[in-house]
Parts: C-alpha cells; sequence; structure tokens
C-alpha cells in the first residue's frame, strides 16, 4: 500500500512555470483524477512522477515503484521489438521472464501466444492494454496514466477503461489517472483535481466536485461538457 | 532489401557493386601474374588488340593492371569506411551513455570536426601519418567520422524523445542497454544508407590521395596511381588514363546510386500499381440539394476501398453530422467533396454536385468563396510564417480581386466577426502567437471571406479542449443561423454532433449504416452498431458501478473488408446471412435509413404477422 505524494512541486522552463506550487496526494489504492486543458500542466506534472521531468523546486514522494501508461499507444512501444520483449525488458530480475509475460498478457486479455507479435500487427486498444501489461511488469503499486484513452477510437475505449478500473481494485493500485475528459475521469476516480495554468484550483472527492463545484473554472468545465439530451445553445 | 533491387537504378547499381565484389576477389588470382610482367619489348605503347589499354613504361598492361588494382582500391576505401563509420557511431552515440558534462565536451568536438571540410581533414591526417597506404586510409576515415557522428547524434536524439525510449527508462532500463536494444535499431536504415553512399565517396578519396602521390606507394597500385601515371602521357595516348578513369567513377557511381535507391525508397515506400476500379452504377431519381452526394467511391493502390457508395445530400441551411471512427471513411468523404482527395487516392461518383453543377466543373473561384473547410488541427493549418491577417485575407486577393488593403481590412473584419478579440492587432500576429481555438476561429474567418454556402468541418474540436469546444461549435452554429450557410460536422464524438446537428449519418467501413434525424437519435437508432457506439460513449450521466459497454474487437481497416456486412464480426445479433451478403440503406421511417439485415427481418416478420 503506498501513496504518491507531490509536495509544493514546481517546473520551470526557462521563465514559462509550467506546474506552479502543487501540491496533490494520491492516496493508497484509490484513483486520483486529474483534468484540466490542453497545456494547463498535467502531463508536467505526471512526468515529475517517474523522473522524467526534474522538478524545479518541492518534492515527489512515493513509497514503492511508480509507473507510467502514456498517451500514443503508436509511440509508446518500440516498432522494432516483440510486444512479449517490451513488456519482459520491465519484468525485475529473479523472475521467470517467459512465464510472466505470458501472465501480464493474459491478465490484459490478449492471448500470451502473440508476445511474439510486433505492434505493428496490433490495433490501438491492443497496443495500449500491451503498454498497460508493461507498466504492471514492473511490480508498481502507483500507477500514473497519461491521457490513455485519447487516442483510441470510442467503440474501444470502453474496454480498456473497464480494464484499468477492474485492475486497479483487482491489484489495490494507487493511480493518478489524466484527461482532458471530465466524462471519462468521472467514470474511473475516486477523487478529482483541476488544473488550470500550472496550479491545481480544485480537489475532493469525485461526487462532491461533480454535484458541488466550489471553482468558477470547474463549473465551466462541466457546464462545457457534451450532454447527450441538451442542445447546444446558441448565444 | 529486395524491393531496393526491383528500381532499375538499384538493379544496376546492385549488379555493378557485385561484379566489383567479384574482381575485387577474383582478378588478382586470375591476371595477377599478366599484371606483373614486364615486357620491354612494348614499353608505353597505345591501345592494341594485344594490349587493350596500352602498356606502361614497363611494358606492363594496363588493361589488367586496372583489373587487379580493383582489390587494393576497394579494400583501401571499405577498410577506411568502416573505420570512419565506427568512429563516428561510438561518438555519436556517446552522448546518450555519457554523464551529461561528458556528453557536452563529445558533441562539442563533434561539432567542431564538422566545420571543417572533409577533404581538407584528410589531406591534414595525410600530411601527419606520412606518404602511404595506413595515411590514406586513416586519413579518410577520420574526415568520415564527423559528419557520420553528427548523423548519428541527430537520428539518436530524434528516436530518443519518443515514447517508447521514456517508457523503457520508466521502467528501469539503462542507458546502455537503451541505446542498443531501443535506439540503434530504429535508426539502422538510415545509418546503413548513408554508410554505402560514404564508400563511394571514400573510394574516391583513396583514389584522390594516391593520385596526388601520398596515397599508395610503389611498387602497390590502385586506380589511383595508375590514373597519376597514365595522365602524364594522356596527350599522346588517353587510353592509359581513360581505363583507370572510368573505373573510378563507375564504381563511385555504383555506391553512391545503391544508397539513393535505398535511401528513396525508405523514404517513400514503394508504390503499388493503380487497379482500375468499376462501381455498378445506382439508379437515381432523388431531388439533390446545395449538396448532392450520390454512390461515391474514393479507392486507393492496392484495392483499398476507404468510401464505398455513399451518397447523401445536404439542403440550403442544414447542419449534418457524420459519425465514424478511425478508418471509416468519414474524413475522406469530406475531402472529396472539397476535391482535395490527394494522389494515389481516386474518387469517382455518379453524382457529386454543389450547388447544381459538378463538383469536376465548379471553378476554383466558386469553390474558394462558396464553400469553406475547417481542419482538425488548427496547429498545421496556418503557414507559420505568415501572419494571420494576411493569410485570412489572401481568399478574397486571389478570389475577388480586392486590393491587398481592402483584403486586410475584410480580414479584420471577419476576425471580428469569429469574435477575435482587439482583431486589428491580432491580424498582424503570427500564428503560434495564437492559442489552438483562436487559431481554429480564424480558420473559420477565413472561410467567411467569401460568401459560403457549405462550412464542411473535419473534427474542427478535436484538438480543442471542451470549454473552447463549446466556443467552436456555438460559432458555426451561429454562421449557420446568421449567413444560412449549410455546415457539415465531421466527428468521432457523437455527443458533439447529437448536441448541434439536425440530421445524422452514420458511418462504418466506408459506408453509411443509418441517417436519421438527431431529435432521434437516442430514441429510435435502429443499427446495432449506432446502438452500441451511444452505449459505449462515457458521459456525466453514466453509472458509474457499471461496467462500461463495450464493443468487442475494432473496426476493420479499409484494406481488410471482406464479405458481408462489415460490423456481423463485432455485432451481438449477426446471423449467416450478415456473414455472407452486404445490407443496404433502406428506408424505414421518414428521414431514417438504415443498413441491417436483421431489421429487414424484423420488419418481414411483422409484415407477415400483420397480414395474417
Amino acid at each position: 500500500m503506498s501513496e504518491l505524494v507531490f509536495d509544493h512541486v514546481t517546473v520551470r522552463y526557462g521563465h514559462h512555470t509550467a506546474v506552479d506550487d502543487v501540491s496533490l496526494t494520491v492516496p493508497s489504492g484509490q484513483v486520483v483524477g486529474l483534468v484540466g486543458e490542453s497545456g494547463s500542466g498535467k502531463s508536467t506534472l505526471a512526468a515529475t512522477a517517474v523522473g522524467l521531468v526534474p522538478v524545479t523546486s518541492g518534492r515527489v514522494l512515493a513509497d514503492g515503484k511508480v509507473q507510467m501508461v502514456f498517451q500514443d499507444p503508436y509511440s509508446s512501444l518500440d516498432p522494432r521489438m516483440s510486444i512479449g520483449g517490451s513488456i519482459s525488458e520491465a519484468v525485475p530480475r529473479g523472475i521467470d521472464r517467459r512465464a510472466e509475460v505470458a501472465r501480464l498478457l493474459e491478465l490484459v486479455n490478449l492471448d500470451p501466444a502473440r508476445a511474439k507479435a510486433l505492434p505493428l500487427k496490433l490495433s490501438g486498444g491492443q497496443r495500449q492494454r500491451v503498454a498497460l501489461a508493461r507498466a504492471l511488469a514492473a511490480r508498481p503499486e502507483v500507477i500514473v496514466a497519461d491521457e490513455i484513452t485519447s487516442a483510441l477510437d470510442v467503440s474501444v475505449q470502453g474496454a480498456v477503461l473497464n480494464l484499468v478500473r477492474d485492475l486497479q481494485r483487482q491489484l489495490g493500485l494507487s493511480m493518478l489517472f489524466i484527461s482532458h475528459n471530465l466524462a471519462v475521469v468521472r467514470y474511473v476516480s475516486d477523487r478529482i483535481a483541476v488544473m488550470k495554468n500550472g496550479a491545481i484550483v480544485e480537489e475532493g472527492p469525485a461526487e462532491r466536485v461533480l454535484a458541488d463545484p466550489r471553482h468558477p473554472y470547474t463549473r465551466e468545465l462541466l457546464a462545457a461538457a457534451p450532454k447527450r439530451h441538451t442542445r447546444l445553445e446558441v448565444s | 532489401m529486395r524491393p531496393v533491387l526491383r528500381s532499375p537504378v538499384g538493379a544496376a547499381s546492385a549488379v555493378l557493386l557485385c561484379l566489383l565484389v567479384a574482381l575485387a576477389v577474383f582478378a588478382p588470382i586470375l591476371w595477377g601474374d599478366r599484371a606483373a610482367a614486364i615486357d620491354t619489348d612494348a614499353l608505353q605503347q597505345g591501345p592494341s588488340s594485344a594490349h587493350l589499354l596500352g602498356t606502361d613504361q614497363l611494358g606492363r598492361d594496363i588493361f589488367y593492371r586496372v583489373l587487379v588494382a580493383t582489390r587494393l582500391t576497394l579494400g583501401l576505401a571499405l577498410l577506411a569506411t568502416v573505420i570512419g563509420v565506427t568512429g563516428g557511431l561510438l561518438l555519436g552515440s556517446a552522448p546518450s551513455v555519457l554523464p551529461r558534462w561528458a556528453a557536452r565536451i563529445v558533441t562539442s568536438a563533434v561539432n567542431i570536426a564538422v566545420a571543417f571540410p572533409g577533404l581538407l581533414l584528410a589531406l591534414f591526417f595525410a600530411v601527419i601519418f606520412g606518404t602511404g597506404t595506413v595515411g590514406a586510409v586513416l586519413a579518410i576515415a577520420f574526415a568520415i567520422t564527423p559528419s557520420f557522428a553528427r548523423l548519428t547524434q541527430t537520428l539518436t536524439a530524434s528516436v530518443s524523445g519518443r515514447d517508447f525510449v521514456k517508457a523503457a527508462r520508466v521502467c528501469g532500463v539503462g542507458r546502455f542497454r537503451l541505446l542498443v536494444r531501443h535506439v540503434l535499431p530504429n535508426i539502422a536504415e538510415p545509418l546503413v544508407i548513408n554508410a554505402t553512399m560514404a564508400a563511394g565517396t571514400a573510394l574516391m578519396a583513396v583514389a584522390g590521395l594516391s593520385f596526388l602521390g601520398i596515397g599508395v606507394q610503389a611498387p602497390s597500385y590502385d586506380w589511383g596511381r595508375l590514373l597519376g601515371e597514365g595522365l602524364n602521357r594522356i596527350y599522346l595516348s588517353p587510353a592509359p588514363a581513360l581505363g583507370p578513369a572510368i573505373a573510378v567513377v563507375v564504381a563511385g557511381l555504383a555506391f553512391n546510386l545503391f544508397g539513393e535507391a535505398a535511401a528513396s525508397l525508405a523514404g517513400r515506400r514503394q508504390q503499388q500499381r493503380q487497379e482500375p476500379v468499376t462501381h455498378e452504377s445506382v439508379v437515381d431519381t432523388s431531388a439533390g440539394g446545395l449538396l448532392t452526394v450520390r454512390n461515391l467511391h474514393v479507392t486507393f493502390p492496392g484495392g483499398v476501398r476507404a468510401v464505398r457508395g455513399v451518397s447523401f445530400t445536404v439542403q440550403d441551411g442544414e447542419m449534418v453530422g457524420v459519425v465514424g471512427e478511425s478508418g471509416s471513411g468519414k474524413s475522406l468523404t469530406a475531402l472529396a467533396v472539397s476535391r482535395l482527395v490527394e494522389h494515389p487516392g481516386v474518387v469517382s461518383a455518379d453524382r457529386l454536385e454543389f450547388n447544381g453543377t459538378p463538383l469536376a466543373r465548379t471553378s476554383d473561384r466558386e469553390l474558394g468563396t462558396g464553400l469553406a473547410m475547417v481542419f482538425q488541427d488548427p496547429m498545421t493549418s496556418f503557414n507559420p510564417a505568415l501572419r494571420i491577417g494576411r493569410q485570412v485575407a489572401e481568399v478574397s486577393e486571389v478570389h475577388q480581386g480586392l486590393s491587398r488593403r481592402a483584403a486586410f481590412a475584410k480580414a479584420v473584419d471577419r476576425l471580428r466577426a469569429v469574435r477575435i478579440p482587439e482583431a486589428d492587432r491580432r491580424a498582424r500576429q503570427y500564428p503560434h502567437e495564437f492559442s489552438g481555438g483562436m487559431r481554429q476561429r480564424a480558420m473559420i474567418a477565413m472561410g467567411l471571406m467569401g460568401e459560403p454556402r457549405l462550412v464542411i468541418a473535419d473534427e474542427p474540436t478535436t484538438a480543442l479542449d471542451v470549454t473552447v469546444q463549446r466556443e467552436v461549435l456555438r460559432l458555426l452554429a451561429r454562421i449557420r443561423a446568421e449567413r444560412s450557410a449549410a455546415v457539415l460536422l465531421i466527428s468521432h464524438d457523437i455527443t458533439v454532433v447529437a448536441q448541434t446537428c439536425d440530421r445524422v449519418l452514420v458511418m462504418y467501413a466506408g459506408r453509411i449504416v443509418e441517417e436519421l434525424p438527431t431529435s432521434e437519435l437516442f430514441t429510435s437508432a435502429r443499427h446495432p452498431y449506432t446502438t452500441a457506439l451511444l452505449a459505449a460513449v462515457p458521459d456525466l450521466d453514466t453509472d458509474r458501478d457499471a461496467p462500461l459497454a463495450v464493443i468487442p474487437g475494432r473496426p476493420p481497416e479499409p484494406g481488410e473488408i471482406a464479405r458481408g456486412c462489415p460490423f456481423a464480426p463485432r455485432c451481438p445479433v449477426a446471423e449467416q446471412k450478415c456473414r455472407l451478403e452486404e445490407p443496404s440503406l433502406v428506408s424505414v421511417d421518414e428521414g431514417h435509413q438504415v443498413a441491417c439485415w436483421k431489421l429487414d427481418a424484423e420488419l418481414v416478420e411483422a409484415a407477415v404477422g400483420g397480414a395474417r
């Protein structure tokens, strides 16, 4: 069981402040959904959790391994390496790699016999499941999922979201789930954090944030989210 | 490798290379003695039947000497290339493995070395290493190294930035393994091609140094030295100089052309031959509208049928949505309507008319002012080097003959119309100074420069955030209300279409599978794909405790559409007939058409039941 804690994290690129003094906790075994517009600093914050981006000031604390799943399954798998090879790289030493790869592929509902296939032979949804299996191979306690369904077709997105939710519950993972799609975040998250211009403007239990948004920007986001039964009013 | 041999240049250069290698291996064995045989009766002779290229000052046959010299020339060139390329590879990939300070030193050293011309470096090293074979080879190798190191560095950097390398890093893969397993395999292709070309250059350089007298020394001989010897008496007899000269040129060309052929192939992959596709015409008696599309097909080489017989009509002032996933053909339908399908795509249709005239005959001017197009990615649809105002104004300069100033004034007015604040100042800014939403609005302003009767918006909000998305959709709706322009909105998001359009066309695998009024979308959609799609998309009312509805499998790629209904493999109610025959679109209600067998069967059943 472990938490992921961002403690007054700031990331600056030259004069541009991408992440501005963010403090956020992903409680053990829970999913925190992070929403915000593009350029709000969501992905930069995620990258600090796995050390891909150095923090300018503040600390990122995790009492356990952190793994990340990337947005685009078409670029996050090495096109020249079999999917089994990509997964097996992340398997810790001292574990039978072949058996572990088979177990992981089965876990994400893929046929273990396809371990030798190259990513080219897989659809977007299948690739994203491979990416998930690779992240799980390192036996992480915390997963950072950065827009993992936004490159997928809608008919495939549902299956990936269901899988993420099942695995998170089954393995008791803590998860930071980033998306610009409020409906998707709402579906998977226990808590929701809203980010704008590098800062967290609102954070709380998902139900509360959705039912009783306190920050004007959260209200705006909720109002703008497409709803199926309401026509867009033309002002 | 095999496709390289299929292109004429590739095949010819490959044959030449094989010939050279064969010569290098066998010529000294077969003709070594003849090339070394001294004949004091035939000193410095011109070409004759006994000596094809004449003889040298010791009476040795120059033709055989050229053949025998292939081994040394080629060997030295390849040796220099191998040393140079290996050095370049090590220096170029070192920065990604070394600690940061060391990497910086290596990078700067390579940058400085690249600034020196290669030949100058070669001459410089030749002086240092002294005249002779070793000196020449090392000199040329060191001359190749910097540019190759730079190439490796650039390629490595571009691959290192990609997600799969980041993912491997997060998984704890070490730097060295990262380089060997992930980076090098992905940059091998351009490196091999460049190494081949470098070999050609090295061959020329070896010959050049020998020719200058600082390469191969007597009694050894290569093409360069033979050329030098022959050149002394070129006015008396040109053949002894021309022989080795031709050998150098042919060998150099063989290497370079082979590299070129491989490079051009890697750049564009081979184009397949276009097969003519014929489509059955559909008898059409229907009335058209502002945009009339009947039996539209878009095909690509290799029998890829991306759009397969799409028919629809857009009336004046109507807002029609086209929904589909990637590969459904929705964007190609939009591109075909705006005449933007690029080679090698082929568009054919029974009727493809805009405002009553076939699109093929519509003038650029009418299309440029009467039809506006908004693309998905506002980042790439503007030229980054020109000011926004200029680009928006261009339409009026080209199609309406306005002066530059008048067109710019109109552009500012239209930017104001799409609610860009301080339009006057903003018009003088460059695209990078605009946010994504503002760029998309500027794109729409560009479409408003004419008097558009139809706006085609292809995923106009996909790259935007929800708050900005709403503004852009509102803007489209407002344009339609104020200017009575029709809008064709293409989207993968059924909720976006449901919010804004009057009518929805649902596309799957290149066909329209259902067409119905938006007001009936959530109540009377009939096609299993439409209903599954509606259930699969989560919204703010989705039950959080139940699993999301899923559609098993994935949409077919345009190239893999087989017999039967393309949705059958994923359809919960598919039966034998669905796998054998593709259903066509039939009318089930006012303004409601569906392409599904099950539905037809139910209709028949209902009809039979009613007759009883």
